[in-house]
């Protein structure tokens, strides 16, 4: 469904320096990006701020062009293919709208299916379903500019997927919503994949997006693809600690075993840190071994530290080809 | 004081827009050789018309030209914006007077139009037509016709703005006030080509208080009520300050109006 | 074009039923654009009301000349006039929400917000031009006749193809949107006036480098049978529609141009 191949953006940042002067400066914003998409697939893509994210979604969409490289999006090229590749995709932006202003939902809605070329039975059919699964009813004739954000995310949802595209790009859409409206538009996703078999890319900060939706993640930093692979691995690569937690059955002194790092006590609770490497089995015989245990309990580390780590330290080099192409990640 | 800060803060503002007003300048000044060029011909088939003669009417021209900037003939306010978002509210709970405020942000951008709007027009004016030169006195009371021309129009554009409260639709208002600027400031023609009763009128109307009072006061051309002369100048600027005054107490009772029916906008 | 013609009305008629929903408001519009637009007409009627002749012309010469340029200018208006808007949306980055459509941006823009209160335009100089026909002193040709229609068709896609050009220059000028007012309403107003009383240099240019003598004056040099001041040989009057198609491909290409340059430089 996406192919990039060894994509490069760069750009001409022309900043003044003193009075006249003006420096030329080159950016790489994307420095030899590939990465392979199945259809059906649901991909999360992360990185820091300005790493690069935006711009590939914006070299996906046609909207711009890739100094050097190729990309291929549903087999065509979106850079000369821009207006076809659009009647198979659908974008949606989450710090702006796709909609029209001054517009009631409705009728930005009705627009829409001029702009694809939705036939008048097709287009009843599917926006009564989306008004149905995004609970659009109540607000349909509010003009866009007085919707909520989460009453807008769905609607921008909705425009996007009038014409039921192939590929659903989201570029940070849960940025700012309510914790009911996110697990709204996560569930909505989920089920989109699942059911119709819409391949979906997400850009997001939220990672509890990916936790819920995503079982690849790709991560660039600086313009450069530092991961492409499963969860797991990207929790183990991270070198982050699981957590153990112990209820012993009195409080006692900090529990002492070989492999493990006390981190905290809280009555006859205690917080284990597992080092990566250890085994977590042989742990726990020992823990329950020398102690009198009443409960035990084997965390996976937040998804957020392990990223936030990855950021701070620096991610890895780029992944080896074997393990980050489609088909060998679980799906 | 707030209100010297408010109108520095403004200047500094609207500053930060230099090319979008170099922009509008040239257009400006391409407004200002196609009206000089009809105002010609006009004076070229009647010479003395309206008691100007051609330099004095190309003069006229370059000034308005000029002054649409700074007196912002086109209408329009940042708070209008602001009543239609409801983002008002925040204005009207500051301990500052908002009419108070609005003026000072106003002379602030003026103050930075007259200088980037102001002069591109007069300065091709004078390099490529032949336009009346005063003298220093006269230039000053041209200064002053400016200024109370600023604030004349500051009223008129804060009386419409202000109606926005009751009409949820403004453009009508809007409109209504393009026409009546466009037209009875003098922009479309000097007020002196106007026949008969619509140019005693015309001349009566705040509009009029704008362009074509200190283009008039710059050409030594003031006069009311039949005065000319030192009682001709002055009775110019009671009439340019008895618009602002008028202008300005309505605004006033608008505003306290306003403060009461608090509605706030969602659109 | 076909299909982007198809696709503009759908479009456009959207808008339309959206704002329709509004009958009052649309109504009153319509009328004020009418009213603004008859603005330009009252000057010139003002002007005739002191002076017989303008520059050797009659008022019904120049009221055919206001009356076919502003009708040319009108259609244009409604048809691409909000492509001017194109600077705004690259700096809100709202030109990239064009561009993930399987539409042309330029149709997006031009559609947008396509409400009736545009057609207000077209109705004082419809009416002019439908009352000054058979006032002309003019010995009506077939040829005559025909270049009536043939003007004001010309001059539509002039003026159309200026108003892409002028959406065109701002992928690259995003704050000159005001600039080009200068060419597009400069273009508009200065083609209602006879090209005569613009100086000699001026016409040259209109003739030759910005070539808005097309639009409605060099054939009605040959409508009122008169001598072209700049002397150019009788084809040059019939030569509206080849200057008009060239004036196309230019405004094709900017806009080409400048949306690769958008797309390759991003916002």
């Amino acid at each position: 469904m996406i192919e990039l191949d060894n994509v490069t953006k760069s750009f001409v940042v022309r900043r003044r320096a003193g009075r006249l002067r003006r420096t030329r400066t080159v950016v790489l914003a994307c420095e030899g990006i590939s990465f392979t998409v199945g259809a059906g697939e649901f991909v999360g893509y992360l990185g820091p701020n300005g790493a690069g994210k935006s711009t590939t979604i914006k070299m996906l969409t046609g909207i711009l062009t890739p100094s050097s490289g190729s990309v291929r999006v549903a087999g065509l090229d979106p850079s000369r293919q821009r207006t076809t590749l659009a009647r198979r995709i659908g974008v949606v932006f989450g710090q702006r709208t796709t909609l029209w202003w001054d517009l009631p939902l409705r009728d930005s809605l009705a627009l829409v299916r001029h702009l694809y070329r939705i036939d008048a039975h097709d287009h009843r059919r599917r926006l009564a379903a989306l008004i149905d699964l995004l609970d659009l009813g109540p607000f349909l004739d509010t003009p866009v500019r007085q919707l909520s954000l989460g009453q807008r995310m769905r609607g921008d949802l909705t425009a996007a997927l009038l014409h039921d595209p192939e590929l659903l790009v989201l570029d940070e859409p849960t940025i700012g919503l309510d914790v009911v409206t996110k697990a709204t538009v996560r569930g909505f996703l989920a089920e989109l994949n699942a059911e119709r078999g819409t391949t979906v890319l997400l850009t997001t900060h939220d990672l509890g997006d990916i936790e819920r939706l995503c079982r690849r993640v790709m991560i660039i930093d600086h313009g450069r693809l530092a991961y492409d692979g499963g969860l797991d691995r990207l929790r183990a690569m991270a070198d982050a600690e699981r957590m153990l937690v112990v209820d012993l059955e009195r409080p006692g002194p900090p529990v002492e075993v070989p492999g493990v790092r006390f981190v905290r006590a809280d009555g006859p609770r205690q917080w284990l840190a597992i080092g990566s490497g250890v085994n977590a089995a042989t742990v726990v015989a020992d823990v329950a071994a020398r102690y009198e245990v009443a409960d035990i309990s084997l965390r996976e580390p937040d998804i957020e530290d392990v990223v936030a780590r990855l950021y701070r330290s620096g991610l890895p080099a780029p992944a080896p080809s074997a393990d980050g192409r489609v088909g060998s990640t679980g799906w | 004081m707030t209100y010297p800060w408010v109108a520095w803060y403004a200047m500094r503002r609207y500053a930060t827009y230099r090319l979008g007003a170099l922009s509008e300048a040239v257009t400006n000044t391409v407004f200002g050789f196609l009206r000089a060029y009809i105002l010609i011909a006009l004076w070229q088939a009647r010479p003395a018309l309206g008691g100007y003669d051609v330099t004095d009417a190309v003069t006229f021209c370059f000034l308005t030209q000029a002054l649409i900037g700074p007196v912002q003939i086109f209408g329009g306010m940042e708070l209008t914006e602001r009543i239609r978002t409801g983002d008002v509210a925040i204005d009207l709970y500051r301990p500052a007077d908002l009419q108070g405020w609005w003026l000072a942000d106003d002379l602030g951008r003026a103050a930075f139009a007259l200088g980037f709007r102001g002069v591109p027009p007069l300065v091709t004016g004078i390099l490529v037509f032949h336009l009346a030169v005063p003298s220093p006195a006269r230039l000053a009371q041209f200064a002053v016709a400016v200024l109370l021309a600023l604030l004349a129009g500051f009223g008129v554009r804060y009386v419409a703005a202000m109606c926005v409260f009751w009409l949820h639709d403004d453009r009508g208002v809007q409109a209504v006030s393009l026409v009546a600027a466009m037209f009875f400031s003098g922009l479309l023609l000097p007020l002196v080509v106007f026949p008969g009763a619509l140019g005693v009128v015309a001349n009566l109307l705040p509009w009029a208080a704008l362009i074509q009072v200190p283009a008039d006061v710059f050409l030594g051309k003031a006069g009311y009520f039949g005065l000319d002369g030192t009682a001709g100048l002055l009775a110019t600027y009671g009439f340019q300050a008895f618009w602002a005054i008028v202008l300005f107490a309505a605004g006033r009772l608008l505003t306290v109006a306003a403060r009461r029916r608090l509605v706030i906008h969602g659109g | 074009m076909a299909s982007a013609l198809r696709v503009y009305g759908l479009l456009a008629w959207t808008w339309i039923r959206a704002a329709a929903q509004y009958p009052v408001s649309m109504v009153l519009l319509a009328l004020g654009t009418a009213v603004v637009t008859g603005l330009d007409l009252a000057a010139i009627a003002l002007m005739f009301s002191r002076v017989p002749r303008i520059a050797g012309y009659s008022a019904p010469e120049v009221m055919f000349l206001y009356a076919t340029s502003g009708l040319s200018f009108a259609l244009a208006e409604i048809v691409l006039g909000t492509a001017e808007r194109l600077g705004q949306h690259v700096r809100r980055g709202t030109l990239d929400a064009m561009l993930v459509r399987p539409v042309s941006p330029l149709i997006q823009v031009a559609t947008e917000e396509f409400s009736p209160r545009r057609m207000g335009k077209l109705i004082p100089t419809a009416t002019v031009l439908i009352l000054v026909l058979p006032r002309l002193d003019v010995t009506w040709t077939p040829l005559r006749v025909l270049l009536v229609p043939m003007m004001i068709i010309s001059g539509f896609v002039m003026f159309a193809a200026l108003w892409v050009l002028t959406a065109a220059v701002q992928f690259v000028l995003i704050d000159g949107h005001q600039a080009t007012k200068a060419v597009t309403y400069g273009g508009g107003f200065l083609t209602q006036y006879p090209l005569g009383i613009f100086g000699r240099d001026f016409v040259r240019g209109l003739t030759f480098v910005i070539p808005l003598a097309f639009v409605n004056w060099e054939p009605s040099l040959y409508v009122f049978g008169r001598a072209d001041p700049l002397g150019l040989p009788t084809p040059v009057r019939f030569a509206s529609p080849l200057v008009a198609a060239a004036l196309c491909g230019v405004a094709a290409l900017a806009w080409r141009a400048g949306l690769r340059h958008y797309r390759s430089t991003g916002s």
